[in-house]
């Protein structure tokens, strides 16, 4: 059976920018974006959102509840 | 692909956070990187797996965290700096019912509350405590906390901590391991992920233990404070796992969990009728009033009454006699005073209710009834709370005549200047009283009511007075003569 199909999304209005994801990530998959939110932060963005493979790293390395989501594929 | 959410938002969150000001819902108050978000998440995910929410109260301390009811959807009490554990203590054997969570940080806990929490910890109360140690006191910006680490550098530390003059690190998961009660003492770190999953782990035995009512649970929680150790996220972690660690040794201290029975339920004392019964004062039944309410129809409505001044004019004791008074003619009141650290010459004020039926809060500020004033800066402070057709008393010996609506009355009495006639410049609160029973008449009393009015005074103040046959005179004389001036 192939592995589960991961996806990484980041709600950027949500995201304080404060980086504990990006060094997280396995994969690499985060990087600081280059737009500035409804909070004044600068949000980062997920590259490659398809890439991700569920570790769940960069989710618990947020402090914000629902800034970053992992989804599984059913 | 067809999803479902493997990590997101907790359920066990308010959606949005209604209760946060301002327009931004979704997020919390902290700081970017802040290690409070991050340990709320393993709570909220704790919480939601052991299916004890509902049940749940999380107490919300001061510091950074002071806004925790924010958040969670739980019951929640906001309590004064280090006394989470008194109150968690309050709010779990009253209603055992209750699982109940102590929120701290290591200033409100270690410093302000070490009493508190340490008693709590030695009684093993069955409550569970978060306690996070960010190093510092992070929400008055950055001062010493007893966690700071030598050479470390504060707002009140800025040549560096230095232990000859102010001390050591305290090392509280050290200090409870001491005591016989705990059942469950662990140090964790939110820095590196493995570190977050041991914090997650050790945040869900602590609830679990809460659900099993196991006793007393400590967490003690290495927690970034970028904002004050002026750090990046990087840098922080590696303050906590380099240099903190030192000091705080991460791991499980100790763990008798497993070898603890599951906890049984105590009677609860809201439940326990005997219980319920010693806790009301003498003299008083739950439904006071009912028999004699014939007597004032008046306070059939709840009558609320506000008397200020400043302190050593006799406001307290005014407001205490008018309370006095409702008691023994078996009237349900409150009386709550208010006035400041010094004994003398300090605002002071109380807030005097009376009712045939139950009070539910003894807060008067607004509606008030009647507005009692003896000086001019407690008129300013409170004349807002004077209720539409509410009843202002002032003294004029005292004060200028104020100015009210039109739907309001107002009325002079030279209080003072009475109560040095009769020889005691503090029986002026007397005169007032007496002057109450005649401005009342001639304002909604009865015939009857004011004679009980009267004799009621008479009571009170000859209980309160007992002792002092002189002093009882000039009040009674002061009564008469404010009685007599009123209105004139
Ligand atoms: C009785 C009292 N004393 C002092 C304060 C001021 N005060 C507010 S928060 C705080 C320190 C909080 O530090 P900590 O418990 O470490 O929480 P943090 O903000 O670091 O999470 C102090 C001293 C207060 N609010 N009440
Ligand atoms: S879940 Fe893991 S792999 Fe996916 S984005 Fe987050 S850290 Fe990277
Ligand atoms: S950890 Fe969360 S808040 Fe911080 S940068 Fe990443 S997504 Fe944004
Ligand atoms: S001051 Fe420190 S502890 Fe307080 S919210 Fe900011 S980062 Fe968090
Ligand atoms: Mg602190």
């Amino acid at each position: 059976m192939p592995a589960k199909k991961h996806r990484i999304a980041i709600a950027a209005d949500e995201c304080k920018g404060c980086r504990r994801c990006i060094p997280a990530c396995p994969k690499k998959l985060i990087s600081v974006g280059n737009e500035i939110n409804i909070q004044g932060y600068v949000a980062v963005k997920a590259d490659n959102p398809e890439e991700c493979i569920g570790c769940g790293s960069c989710f618990h390395q947020c402090p914000e509840p629902g800034a970053i989501t992992i989804y599984e594929e059913e | 692909m067809s999803d479902k959410v493997k990590f997101g938002r907790s359920k066990v969150f308010f959606d949005p956070f209604e209760r946060r000001p301002g327009p931004i819902k979704k997020n919390m108050h902290y700081c970017p990187g802040c290690g409070h978000g991050i340990l709320h998440k393993l709570i909220a995910e704790a919480v939601g797996e052991s299916g004890i929410q509902d049940k749940t109260i999380i107490i919300s301390p001061v510091g950074c965290s002071v806004f925790v009811y924010y958040y969670f959807n739980m019951g929640s009490i906001s309590v004064p700096h280090g006394r989470a554990p008194a109150v968690a203590t309050g709010a779990s054997r009253a209603n055992p019912e209750n699982f109940v969570i102590s929120y701290q940080g290591d200033g409100d806990l270690a410093a302000i509350g070490f009493n508190e929490f340490i008693q709590a910890a030695n009684r093993g109360e069955k409550i569970s405590v978060f306690f996070v140690n960010n190093s510092n006191y992070g929400m008055t910006g950055g001062q010493m906390a007893p966690t700071t680490l030598p050479g470390q550098i504060t707002t009140t530390s800025p040549y560096g901590r230095n232990p000859e003059t102010d001390g050591f690190p305290t090392k509280v998961c050290e200090i409870i391991n001491q005591l016989e009660a705990p059942v469950y003492i662990e140090r964790v770190a939110l820095t590196s992920t493995a570190n977050i999953l041991k914090a997650k782990k050790a945040v869900a035995k602590a609830i679990e233990n809460l659900r099993e009512r196991k006793g007393f649970s400590l967490v003690e929680v290495l927690s970034p404070c970028p904002i004050n150790l002026k750090m990046s996220a990087d840098q922080v972690n590696k303050f906590i796992d380099e240099k903190m660690t030192q000091f705080f040794p991460l791991g499980c201290i100790r763990d008798r969990s497993a070898a603890t029975p599951a906890g049984n339920l105590p009677p609860a004392i809201i439940r326990d009728p005997e219980a319920v019964k010693s806790m009301l004062l003498p003299g008083v039944s739950e439904n006071s009033g009912a028999a004699d309410a014939s007597k004032f129809e008046i306070f059939q409505k709840e009558r609320r009454v506000k008397i200020c001044g400043f302190g050593g004019q006799g406001v307290l004791s005014l407001g205490l006699n008018l309370a006095n008074m409702g008691r023994l003619s078996k009237l349900n009141v409150s009386w709550m005073p208010s006035y400041g650290p010094e004994q003398r010459g300090g605002a002071a004020s109380c807030a005097v209710i009376v009712s045939s039926g139950a009070i539910s809060s003894p807060m008067v500020d607004r509606d008030c009834d009647l507005l009692v004033a003896m000086t001019q800066t407690g008129l300013n402070k409170f004349r807002h709370v004077l209720g539409k057709n509410g009843i202002l008393v002032y003294d004029r010996s005292a004060m200028k005549p104020p100015v009210v609506e039109a739907t309001q009355k107002v009325f002079g009495l030279d209080a003072l200047a009475i109560a040095n006639s009769v020889g005691n410049p503090k029986c002026a609160n007397s005169a007032i009283i007496g002057a109450l029973s005649k401005i009342l008449r001639e304002n909604g009393f009865s015939e009857a009511e004011e004679q009980a009015f009267d004799a009621a005074y008479q009571d009170a103040i000859t209980e309160n007075f007992a002792a002092k046959p002189a002093v009882l005179k000039q009040n009674l004389e002061a009564f008469a003569a404010g009685k007599k001036a009123a209105l004139a």
